[in-house]
């Protein structure tokens, strides 16, 4: 669906992409993750036919966006990251005009459905919330049925369950068979619906892969934790299994390449000695983890 | 959909949403509406010598230049600035709807309220005042009202690449008009304005496409009435218009 490689991007003397390579495949959900000036909107751009590149070779379905013409615009759909509908026009009345504007486009009331705008259908776009103007701009996005779909940050400002309504959304254009393609800041967000996910900064890709991959983060250690026990506990245990111990916010802390065996020993001791391990939990980092020792390192490397 | 269709259906949402902004009815319709009351009464019923005609007779042209301006320059400027500013044009620009048929809806729905206007302001002139209908002219007037929408269409557009913000396009749109309305005669009978002011308006659009509707509108004017030289001064400045519309615009918000 979308191939790109060693695309460059400049403005003046600022280097915005510095020769990214990309592959997204038919009917995933990819995410593209980094900080903020990190590339992200420039690179979607560029691909949204936008932006001129300044090198490299980019093909969505199949052609150049540069010079890719109404045929294509048909096939590909957008939510831009700062677009304010028309506030005269109604929702229904909008995606009807969206919708005009393609030769085969989805049913209007069944879009109105799926992003949960049904009982605002006659509201004027003005008069909706925030979360609500967001899913309409998703509605326009999806009204046209285009094979592709980028969404630049769907849900920056939404609140918790308008983000969970939108992931909703963004996980039914799956089961559509459609390829999204997403930008987000939020590491919950990529894990709970990305196939894959790619991490730039400062223009560049640091690391890419599946979520449960991402930084080498399945290999990673575990993290066995529980509340502080007794004074007299704390040296006992930590002379009874032996591994990586830490102490910190009233927990002690295990690190465990193996923590099937970790856990028994450490459990077998608590048992025989009568302790109580309180709030015992076994974690791996978590994609934020990963994702924040990753920007972290590079940011340790640039300065 | 077929290209005329796709004009049509964009114009039934311009014309939606102009009927829905109150400042563009107000600036559009009601205030040239009020202009032509208050000027009418004021002066109407005094002759203006020179010209053989009465005063409310001159303002009904005048009027009508004021809402067909409002209707085109004014209204395409502010609302191609909030589009843009919005990022709906960007939006736009996404889709396979093609520009030709996005600028031919904002056109049509701009022709349709001036048309509308000419309507309104005629009849107000005539029963209110007593100012002939114009009737072997009729020609001349409509060609002059498709010229000026044209022209002064284009010339929105060019004017809206200049203007940064949705917070400056009043002002800016405002500032270009307003001047021009005074040094024209459309405000101040001609015959009260000095020879030199009038030469210097004439170089803009304004003042001879008032021009070309006040010769439709006096009741002195032999033959059908087409103004020939001043239709040609409007569309050079249309031509111009279209060429910067089209070598200048943006898609973008200036800060995106």
């Amino acid at each position: 669906m979308i191939s790109v490689k060693g695309l460059r991007k400049s403005y003046g003397a600022l280097e915005a992409l510095r020769g990214i390579d990309l592959e997204v495949r038919r009917g995933e959900i990819f995410a593209f993750l980094g900080p903020n000036g990190a590339g992200k909107t420039t690179a979607i751009s560029v691909l949204e036919g936008y932006l001129e590149r300044d090198g490299g070779t980019v093909e969505v379905l199949g052609e150049d966006p540069a010079t890719a013409g109404r045929e294509w615009r048909g096939r590909v759909g957008f939510v831009l990251q700062e677009c304010r509908m028309e506030s005269l026009l109604t929702v229904r009345e909008t995606l009807t005009m969206y919708a005009g504007y393609y030769r085969d486009p989805r049913p209007v009331e069944a879009t109105i459905d799926l992003v949960g705008l049904a009982e605002k259908a006659d509201e004027r776009a003005g008069r909706l919330s925030g979360g609500q103007q967001r899913r309409l701009d998703v509605a326009v996005a999806l009204v046209g049925d285009a094979e592709l779909l980028f969404l630049d940050e769907p849900t920056t400002g939404f609140d918790p369950s308008a983000r969970r309504a939108a992931w909703a959304v963004i996980e039914g254009l799956r089961d559509l068979g459609k390829t999204v393609m997403l930008t987000t800041h939020y590491m919950d967000e990529a894990q709970a619906l990305a196939d894959r996910v790619a991490v730039i900064t400062a223009g560049e890709i640091i690391a890419a892969g599946t979520p449960d991959d991402l930084g080498g983060r399945r290999h990673a250690d575990s993290l066995i934790s529980f509340d502080l026990p007794a004074a007299a506990a704390v040296s006992a245990v930590r002379g009874a299994v032996t591994g990586e111990w830490t102490q910190s916010n009233g927990r002690l802390a295990l690190r465990s390449a193996d923590p099937t065996r970790s856990l028994h020993e450490l459990t077998a001791w608590a048992l025989d000695h009568d302790v109580r391990l309180g709030g015992l939990e076994v974690t791996r980092p978590s994609l934020e983890d990963v994702y924040l020792d990753l920007i972290g390192e590079e940011r340790g490397r640039a300065t | 959909m077929s290209g005329a269709a796709l004009i049509l259906h964009q114009f039934r949402y311009e014309q939606k949403v102009f009927w829905r902004s109150p400042a563009a009815v107000f600036f559009t319709v009601m205030f040239p509406v009020i202009f032509l009351l208050i000027f009418a009464s004021l002066f109407g019923d005094q002759e203006i010598e020179e010209l053989g005609i009465e005063t409310a007779t001159y303002y009904v042209p005048g009027i009508i230049t004021l809402a067909v301006v409002s209707a085109t320059l004014v209204n395409v400027a502010m609302r191609l600035v909030e589009m843009r500013e919005s990022g709906r044009l960007k939006r736009m620009r996404g889709t396979p709807l093609p520009t030709w048929a996005y600028i031919g809806g904002r056109i049509g729905n701009a022709f349709v309220v001036s048309l509308l206007m000419v309507v309104i302001v005629t009849l107000l002139g005539n029963v209110l005042y007593g100012v002939p209908v114009p009737t072997t002219t009729i020609p001349a007037l409509l060609l002059t009202l498709v010229v000026g929408t044209f022209a002064f269409c284009s010339l929105g557009i060019a004017l809206s690449i200049a203007i940064p913000s949705e917070q400056a396009a009043p002002p800016i749109t405002n500032f270009t008009v307003l001047p021009l309305y005074f040094l024209s005669g459309v405000f101040v009978p001609e015959t009260e304005i000095p020879d030199g002011v009038l030469t210097f308006a004439s170089v803009f659009p304004i003042r001879p496409f008032f021009q070309a509707f006040l010769t439709a509108y006096d009741p002195l004017t032999a033959g059908a009435g087409f103004d020939w030289g001043h239709l040609a001064v409007v569309a050079a400045w249309g031509v111009a218009g279209t060429l910067v519309a089209v070598r200048c615009f943006r898609w973008a918000p200036r800060h995106g």
